[in-house]
């Protein structure tokens, strides 16, 4: 018997009822424009873009919105999302976010930072920015290694690990041990929310986006600082390819930075955890 | 006539501010200027004028947040003393490259290191030539009385918005702490939320309406033709200032043989030298710079035409002296330049000064003309 398989769509629908709005089935966000992106394929950072575009549109929130970028890869994230943006020194995006949020205590502020940015050179800013309780979403993506720069030692780096500036290995002797800031932070009574989350699966990616969500609604509710850790991938810097990283990363990464909720509570609370 | 008040030249910086309408100070204590953030903090601004007032962590922190602010559109400040301008530095740098408006109060103390918390002028390279990385000038405003810390607060402002630039007032200890009379502005209103938006809509990040395209506040550029661009655009704005903002006051200067060149506290002592070296018979001038940036070269180009000498008076081991060599140069003159100054925190006294201009041009006095090096 002859099989008679459908390979076009067009065989089994008329191009023209496949675009009728009412068949539509995925939408790339409006608020995500159409720049080709610079990041290495398999690179967290184009998932957590895409969250955070898509949920600026669907909260209504693109005309009040101002994001600070980091220094490192994301640096050029104001070229991807169609909100305004600041473009911050190495670390104080925390503290540029302030300003901005003391003035206009109507937008809604949000950082977008690194493991070296967030935990290392800015760990000053993050740490009062979070004690302050100032009324922005941390958005904290961590691939323990600075990737933009090649790849070197992050506060956030594991023991053992090899980057370019721990060729044998993080030997913790030397070098101390891998920071868990985010349970800092957890601790500091201006935070409300607190989360590790991950987007390497569909599955956490669409658990990032509720606790996304969720942290941008405490901003918008005067509740304090929201804090999002994304334990990410940076295939290129670890030397492995996208699937490589995905699979070292549930083995080793996920391990000693558990995901899941640190701190759901009302700002002026401290963390139980 | 507004009001009269005594006051501190750090309380009058605080007053200033609230009164011109500024809509945000953030500051790190340090001394001698920590009583412009004690005195905001006990006008509790936020109350009548709706103006933000924040303690940063750092001066690294305060810079960053005056940069976010700035980017906002509104009239944003900060105020330190040397070491915390020096950690300032990279922040004042980007707010130059991002083109941002604020103004910067750096109340000197005498270095290097922690150095001494005594007034100094040894921050006028930090402040005239850049300060931190890359090519960038500011406009640095030096006040020489209280009158002039309040008068420079509003001044500073409409300069920085006129060039998208910041600003500086450039005082040390002894302004900052004396007491003097000062009449003190009336109070303006801050800007509307529509004032902001009309003056600063096309680059403020305030929020993107669907009307415009996104502002994106940044000093950063990968490619590097359109750096080149930006630098150059940047040299023009720095080159306009030259032509269209210096400031100076020149006392006795027509006659003078010998001009002194001092700005700030040391301006101040040599009102007195001036009046001190008139009644010994010797005609002594005073070119007092107000901006320090943009220099007043074409005046001392002017001055050198005639004078015999001039003498830098500076509260630091020389550093204005070297402008002033430059601009004695270009004019073609071979008028002596000198130079003379205290250091770590002591104020010379005016018998000084001139006691320094008699014996620096011993020549010229005896031989009554120009001596060429």
């Amino acid at each position: 018997m002859e099989l008679n398989v459908v390979t076009k769509p067009e065989e089994i629908m008329d191009i023209k009822e496949i675009i009728k709005p009412e068949n539509l089935v995925y939408q790339k966000s409006e608020v995500l424009n159409d720049d080709i992106m610079h990041y290495c394929p398999g690179c967290s950072h184009g998932v957590v873009h895409k969250i955070l575009a898509e949920l600026i549109e669907e909260m209504g929130l693109q005309e009040k919105t101002v994001g600070i970028a980091p220094v490192g890869c994301a640096v050029f994230a104001y070229n991807y999302i169609d909100i305004d943006w600041q473009e911050a020194a190495h670390g104080r995006a925390p503290a540029v976010a302030t300003g901005v949020a003391r003035l206009n205590p109507d937008n809604f502020v949000f950082t977008y930072q690194g493991d070296g940015d967030l935990a290392s050179i800015g760990s000053a800013e993050i740490m009062h920015a979070c004690n302050r309780g100032e009324n922005i979403l941390v958005v904290f993506i961590n691939n323990g290694i600075y990737g933009m720069t090649g790849g070197q030692m992050a506060p956030t780096t594991l023991e053992g690990m090899v980057t370019a500036t721990t060729p044998y290995g993080r030997n913790v002797d030397l070098n101390g041990y891998p920071m868990k800031i985010t349970n800092l932070i957890a601790q500091l009574p201006g935070t409300s929310y607190v989360t590790r989350q991950a987007v390497h699966t569909a599955a956490n990616a669409r658990k990032c986006k509720r606790s996304l969500k969720k942290a941008i609604q405490n901003v918008l509710d005067k509740k304090g600082t929201s804090f999002v850790e994304v334990v990410s991938t940076c295939n290129s810097g670890w030397k492995m390819s996208p699937v490589e990283a995905n699979n070292w990363m549930e083995e080793n990464m996920i391990p000693y930075y558990p995901l899941g909720d640190l701190k759901d509570s009302v700002k002026g609370e401290h963390s139980e955890n | 006539m507004g009001e009269l008040r005594l006051m501190k030249g750090n309380e009058v910086l605080a007053e200033a501010a609230i009164r011109c309408g500024c809509d945000g100070y953030f500051g790190y204590p340090i001394t001698p200027q920590s009583e412009v953030m004690e005195t905001l903090m006990a006008r509790q601004p936020w109350n009548e004028t709706g103006m933000v007032v924040l303690q940063a962590e750092s001066e690294v922190a305060s810079i960053n947040m005056v940069y976010g602010a700035a980017a906002t559109g509104k009239k944003v400040m900060t105020s330190s003393s040397s070491p915390g301008i020096s950690l300032m530095a990279e922040g004042i740098s980007y707010i130059a490259g991002a083109e941002l408006p604020c103004l910067i109060v750096n109340v000197q103390r005498g270095g290097p290191g922690l150095g001494t918390i005594q007034p100094s002028q040894a921050d006028y390279f930090q402040s005239v030539k850049g300060g931190g990385h890359g090519d960038y000038k500011m406009i640095v405003l030096a006040p020489a009385s209280v009158q002039e810390m309040n008068d420079f607060v509003d001044l500073g402002f409409e300069l920085a918005f006129k060039y998208r630039n910041p600003a500086m007032i450039l005082a040390d200890g002894a302004i900052g702490q004396m007491m003097e009379k000062v009449e003190l502005a009336d109070q303006k209103p801050r800007w509307t939320k529509e004032e902001v938006e009309k003056m600063s809509g096309d680059w403020a990040t305030i929020g993107k309406p669907k009307t415009r395209k996104k502002n994106i506040v940044t000093s950063l550029e990968m490619d590097s033709d359109k750096m080149e661009e930006n630098n150059r655009r940047f040299q023009e704005k720095y080159q306009k200032m030259e032509e269209d903002e210096v400031r100076y006051e020149a006392i006795q200067c027509d006659d003078a043989e010998f001009v002194i060149v001092a700005f700030g506290t040391s301006a101040r002592v040599c009102q007195k030298a001036v009046e001190i070296a008139r009644a010994k018979g010797l005609k002594v001038g005073l070119l007092r710079p107000i901006t320090l940036f943009p220099f007043p070269k074409k005046a001392i180009k002017e001055l050198a035409r005639k004078a015999k000498g001039f003498l830098s008076v500076e509260m630091s081991a020389g550093q204005m002296v070297e402008d002033i060599k430059l601009s004695v140069y270009e004019a073609g003159s071979n008028a002596r330049v000198n130079h003379f100054g205290r250091m770590g925190g002591i104020i010379p006294t005016p018998t000084e000064v001139v006691d320094a201009l008699e014996e620096k041009f011993s020549w010229e006095l005896s031989y009554g003309v120009k001596r060429s090096y």
